[in-house]
């Protein structure tokens, strides 16, 4: 079993497996064997294309948790220049599992903030596999309060399992290092945009992602509760992730449906992680159309635009 | 069994089937000490054992009852309900779950919100009822907050919110996390309008309740050993994998870590809060 690949994508890895031997062989063969390749790698995109196509909301959300899913610093790297991290809360810590720093999108001065994920044992476990303590969300803060006061616009990524469950960060305030985020991230007066990026995980998530826009990658999830934590809690085992998936309606196609999302982002034949200039490309042509439009409101409007949009949330029926 | 029986002497042993001659509901054990208390006095302590102080969850509108003036109450937005939008089914539907909780309770959704006073001193105040499918914030919850916040915004007058909650309700999935923000967000309103928000935490108050406006008084109050925190207990210690310190989460806690401003017991409540409100809005001392 290739680790590259995910379950359900174990017959394109197969053909993969087989085309990457044959251009092992025609380099030294004196057969022309390069039709029976394209052959296959044509046969490869069908089956890519096929399965694809009809993906189950637990899929997506094993694929917004890929090993070789691009993260917040991938696409950092890919889509701003000048980027300057800036590091920690000035309290406490520098929580790794939030990066933070000011760049330049197409020209424009913005402030950058997102969830990173490590990619190696050792990055892991640094970047707390991407669950922020409350110094990383007060650091998130302290960056979005000085982009504000300079005028720069914030863009988060969103890409977390969710807020780290542990001592350290009960005793130092997680509740409230979320609450604070929520309501100061309410009244910015710069524009805001959120995009999800891999794993949208709850309160975690959200704690940086209020704001004038929100976006979503095409195979990201956004969600309450992980789809194993809901199984193991309403249907008292975790086995029951995939319907749990299902019916808690996490990818972007159903929030969009639910006036959740404001807009998705494509992503290339079989992820993101397939060919990460092109969805860095895709995600950077989204936000500075999203911004050029935000940039255009005076700030009150986009103040309570926001406040608008916050407080329509939720369905209910009244009597 | 019948083996045991014959073991047992005849003056322990019970005849099994037989009730006894007591009324249901005249005595309540205390879940802490376990004293057998009778129902009227504890009725008359607001819900606290007389003998060891603890504080017994109640519902919100006992809540409510125990809180306010008497006669002052109205109640706001009573018409909203709550609605399936997901068609969200695990062992059970999301609709029947609702209709139980709303039988048992009489409540629409978790959250009761009413206009009143305390020792004469206008004011909004909401309750969860954590009764209602464990207190768990919904559309519904945040709804009637926000137009709590809304009514304290048109009467200039403050807040006060008595949560008890596990979090955001699964059921509704997204839009309950929208909640957290949604409800921090009108906050930012009240704040502005320079009206107090007081919040007071009571067992159980944690997730995305804890993580939102439960967390953003301008004084946040607990009741004695409430458990309060982000993630629940069980789930840190599968995390992190040890034993977690005595007292963990609990009131006492958050007051020395800082998270709280103060302890307040139940029978006490009323007295203090209005002293504060009284201060904070520039008025005189309440007559007590």
């Amino acid at each position: 079993m290739n680790l590259n690949f995910l379950e359900f994508e174990q017959p394109i890895a197969e053909l993969e497996a087989k085309i990457d031997e044959l251009t092992y062989i025609g380099d030294d063969a004196d057969v022309n064997i390069n039709d029976e390749i394209a052959k296959l790698k044509a046969k490869s995109e069908a089956l890519t294309e096929s399965i694809f196509s009809g993906l189950t909301p637990w899929q997506i959300s094993q694929l917004a948790r890929h090993p070789q899913r691009p993260y917040t610093m991938d696409y950092i790297i890919r889509i701003f220049t000048d980027f300057h991290e800036l590091h920690g809360d000035r309290c406490f810590a520098d929580d790794r599992a939030i990066i933070g720093g000011v760049a330049r999108l197409e020209g424009i001065a913005v402030m950058v903030i997102g969830h990173q994920k490590g990619r190696d044992t050792k990055e892991k476990l640094e970047r707390n596999f991407g669950m922020p303590r409350p110094e990383g969300y007060r650091k998130a803060l302290r960056l979005m309060n000085m982009a504000a006061r300079f005028k720069l616009p914030i863009l988060t990524f969103i890409d977390t399992p969710g807020a780290y469950p542990g001592i350290g960060a009960e005793e130092r305030g997680q509740s409230e290092a979320i609450a604070r985020n929520l309501f100061e991230m309410a009244e910015l007066k710069t524009p805001v945009i959120c995009t999800v990026i891999g794993e949208g995980g709850s309160g975690g998530a959200l704690a940086i992602g209020v704001g004038d826009r929100t976006l979503m990658l095409q195979y990201s999830t956004y969600s309450v509760i992980s789809p194993e934590g809901c199984a193991s809690i309403l249907w008292k085992s975790a086995e029951k992730a995939e319907d749990a998936a299902e019916a808690l309606g996490i990818t972007s196609t159903r929030l969009k449906e639910l006036g959740l999302v404001d807009r998705i982002i494509g992503e290339p034949l079989g992820g993101a992680h397939r060919d990460v200039d092109a969805i860095a490309g895709n995600i950077k042509q989204a936000l500075a159309e999203e911004l050029g439009q935000l940039t255009t409101a005076s700030i009150d409007d986009l103040l309570e635009n926001r406040y608008q949009r916050l407080m329509a949330y939720g369905e209910f029926t009244e009597r | 069994m019948s083996w045991f029986r014959k073991l047992v002497p005849s003056k322990i042993r019970t005849v099994g089937g037989s009730k006894r001659n007591v009324p249901e509901g005249l005595w309540v054990k205390c879940d802490k000490c376990s004293a057998v208390l009778y129902r009227s006095e504890l009725d008359r302590n607001f819900d606290v054992c007389p003998k060891c102080s603890h504080h017994m969850r109640i519902g919100a509108r006992r809540r409510l009852e125990l809180f306010l003036d008497e006669g002052s109450q109205q109640e706001i937005g009573t018409g909203l309900e709550p609605v399936d939008i997901l068609k969200f089914k695990d062992s059970k539907k999301y609709r029947d779950r609702l209709n139980s909780a709303q039988k048992t309770t009489g409540e629409k959704d978790a959250l009761v919100v009413m206009r009143g006073s305390v020792e004469g001193v206008p004011l909004v105040a909401a309750a969860f009822d954590f009764g209602f499918m464990g207190g768990s914030m919904g559309s519904v919850v945040g709804e009637r907050f926000v137009r709590g916040i809304n009514s304290c915004l048109e009467e200039k007058v403050p807040l006060i919110c008595f949560s008890a909650s596990g979090g955001a309700r699964m059921q509704e999935a997204l839009f309950s996390l929208m909640q957290m923000a949604k409800t921090s967000a009108a906050l930012t309103r009240l704040s502005a309008a320079g009206q107090p928000y007081i919040s007071v935490l009571t067992d159980p108050t944690m997730g995305g309740v804890s993580a939102s406006f439960a967390m953003l008084g301008d004084i946040n109050i607990a009741e004695p050993r409430a458990l309060i925190g982000f993630a629940g207990p069980r789930v840190i210690e599968q995390t992190v994998r040890e034993t977690l310190p005595e007292g963990f989460q609990r009131s006492e806690f958050l007051l020395d870590h800082g998270a709280i401003d103060m302890i307040v017991d139940r029978r006490e409540m009323r007295e203090v809060v209005a002293s504060l409100l009284a201060m904070l809005t520039g008025q005189s001392a309440p007559a007590a």
